[in-house]
């Protein structure tokens, strides 16, 4: 049985008393009250795959920059280049230290001219806020907001997530290209953000709706209501954690954080060094590739020997010196492979390099495979139909 | 959840089935759902001594690693090898799935465990309700 109550120094979002009351599986995540799964963390994953999912994402935080110079500013915080953004459309990226490790990865929205919204994690939230504020101190002409707690931000992922989101709102939501957004009335709520973004490797949207509670639970209601026709679940972090995984995503404290650089990490292509502004990081990592790049690097493990390689395990060489580390592993539930992203020394990254994974003691095999270990399929395009003659 | 009163029971969730000198060892419906979706299960292997309050394997979600512990000790006679295809039975059935059999070396160790209704308490006062 759920606990009815919520310790008091955790954090919870405005669907706490929704995730208590349809029994949920609470876990602390990050200092926030979150439920962990539904029906059954299996089942929510499969359901992402293959119909649709709806995840309560509300615990990210949201920092909005407005202002004659926000465009300077955002180039200045985030490795990735602004400037090549039109509005109404996202891209990854990250604010870095000055030694090109990560202060956190983020999805930047560009609201409009002068007006960006950056999405944060939920761990982090307060962490990069006092950054963004503090490399920004003294700048004129931006406005830095913290606007995590005016929005419940959902997630409905999946292929039938376009289907379900559809009945909700009168936006013709088809055109809405991956990684863009608008604005609409979804549930009766107006100016509703409608993003199509996610974090499962699927197609899907992310919606920010009014954060108070009797809104919150009406959407998170409607949206389960509209699904029910295609089979959709409500899930918790604990499949938002294999989709992500196996689609290969990076997550704050496993793949990136601040003791790993871009580099290392295989997220180079969301760098920008050459994007005319200086950002904070950017002299630390144009050493780092002027001197031939780093020297271990974020890989995909697939386990060859019966066994699960885990966050935090060691991967071992066959001779079983340590090489590295698993920074995330588990079970894949759609691929059904016992997968892992590790970091390695560069001699190791090739494809089919074996290692080990020790398991409580055991060196365990495995192989390296590319990335991500799932990739959706591509989209049917609907056959033009020849004209009636 | 139902505890069965015919089965003892350890503070770290197993049950164990006492026939004569024979044990048959499981883990409760309390630690299935705990775990969740079960994926991977890892036995000793048969004529291996266990000795009571040790692992002696593991049970695997897809979120989570638990250790098994011997409720008593023994050897073992039997693993149920159908486990490894099959380690979501336990999540549907965890009263009925047994995951070793063991020859019990001190019968009286059994009266040291849990009751199925001092189970059931421990386990409503360790989650609070």
């Amino acid at each position: 049985m759920p606990d009815l109550v919520t310790p008091i120094s955790l954090r919870r979002t405005s669907l706490n008393a929704t995730h208590r009351s349809h029994k949920a599986k609470m876990v602390d995540f990050g200092g926030w009250d979150m439920p962990v799964q539904y029906s059954g963390l299996i089942d929510e994953h499969m359901a992402v795959r293959e119909r649709v999912g709806l995840f309560d994402v509300s615990h990210m935080g949201d920092i909005q920059l407005r202002g004659p110079r926000s465009l300077e500013a955002v180039q200045r915080l985030l490795m990735n280049d602004a400037s090549k953004l039109q509005i109404g459309q996202a891209h990854y990226s990250a604010m870095l230290y000055e030694n090109g490790t990560f202060v956190d990865d983020v999805v930047l929205h560009k609201l409009g001219e002068n007006d960006y919204l950056i999405v944060i994690n939920a761990g982090t939230r307060e962490k990069d806020v006092q950054w963004v504020r503090k490399v920004l101190a003294g700048m004129s002409g931006v406005h830095v907001t913290d606007v995590s707690d005016y929005y419940t931000q959902l997630a409905i992922q999946g292929p039938k997530a376009q289907a379900t989101l559809q009945k909700l709102t009168g936006v013709d939501l088809a055109p809405i290209k991956n990684y863009w957004f608008t604005w609409g009335q979804v549930c009766g709520c107006h100016n509703v953000l409608i993003a199509r973004t996610g974090y499962t490797g699927e197609d899907g949207f992310e919606i920010y709706v009014p954060a108070d509670e009797p809104t919150s639970s009406r959407v998170w209601g409607e949206v389960l209501a509209a699904g029910a026709e295609f089979g959709i679940l409500p899930c918790g972090l604990g499949a938002r954690n294999t989709l992500r995984l196996e689609s290969a995503m990076a997550l704050y404290g496993h793949e990136i954080s601040d003791t790993i650089n871009v580099f290392e990490a295989n997220l180079g292509r969301y760098c920008k060094l050459d994007k005319g502004t200086d950002f904070v990081g950017r002299a630390a990592l144009q050493a780092i590739q002027d001197a031939g790049g780093p020297v271990r690097k974020l890989v995909g493990l697939e386990m060859i020997e019966r066994g699960i390689g885990r966050d935090g395990y060691p991967v071992l060489s066959l001779d079983g010196e340590r090489i590295g580390e698993v920074t995330s592993g588990s079970p894949g539930p759609f691929i059904k492979k016992n997968i892992a992203l590790a970091y390695v020394p560069v001699a190791y990254t090739a494809l089919d390099t074996e290692v080990a994974v020790e398991v409580r003691g055991q060196p365990v095999k495995a192989k390296v495979v590319p990335t991500p270990f799932y990739k959706r399929p591509k989209m049917a395009v609907p056959p033009i139909t020849a004209p009636l003659s | 959840m139902a505890y069965p009163e015919k089965y003892r029971y350890t503070k770290e969730h197993e049950w164990l089935q006492v026939d004569g000198e024979t044990g048959t060892v499981g883990i409760t419906d309390y630690a299935q759902s705990s775990l969740g979706d079960i994926v991977f299960v890892e036995l000793p292997k048969v004529g291996q001594e266990i000795e009571a309050g040790s692992t002696f394997g593991s049970v695997e979600s897809v979120k989570a690693v638990s250790d098994l512990y011997a409720p008593v000790t023994g050897t073992v006679t039997a693993v149920n090898e159908s486990l490894n295809a099959t380690p979501e039975t336990i999540n549907t059935a965890a009263n009925d799935t047994w995951l070793i059999k063991l020859t019990l070396t001190n019968p009286d160790e059994v009266n040291g465990l849990l009751s199925a209704a001092d189970y059931d308490k421990f386990v409503s006062e360790e989650t609070g309700h």
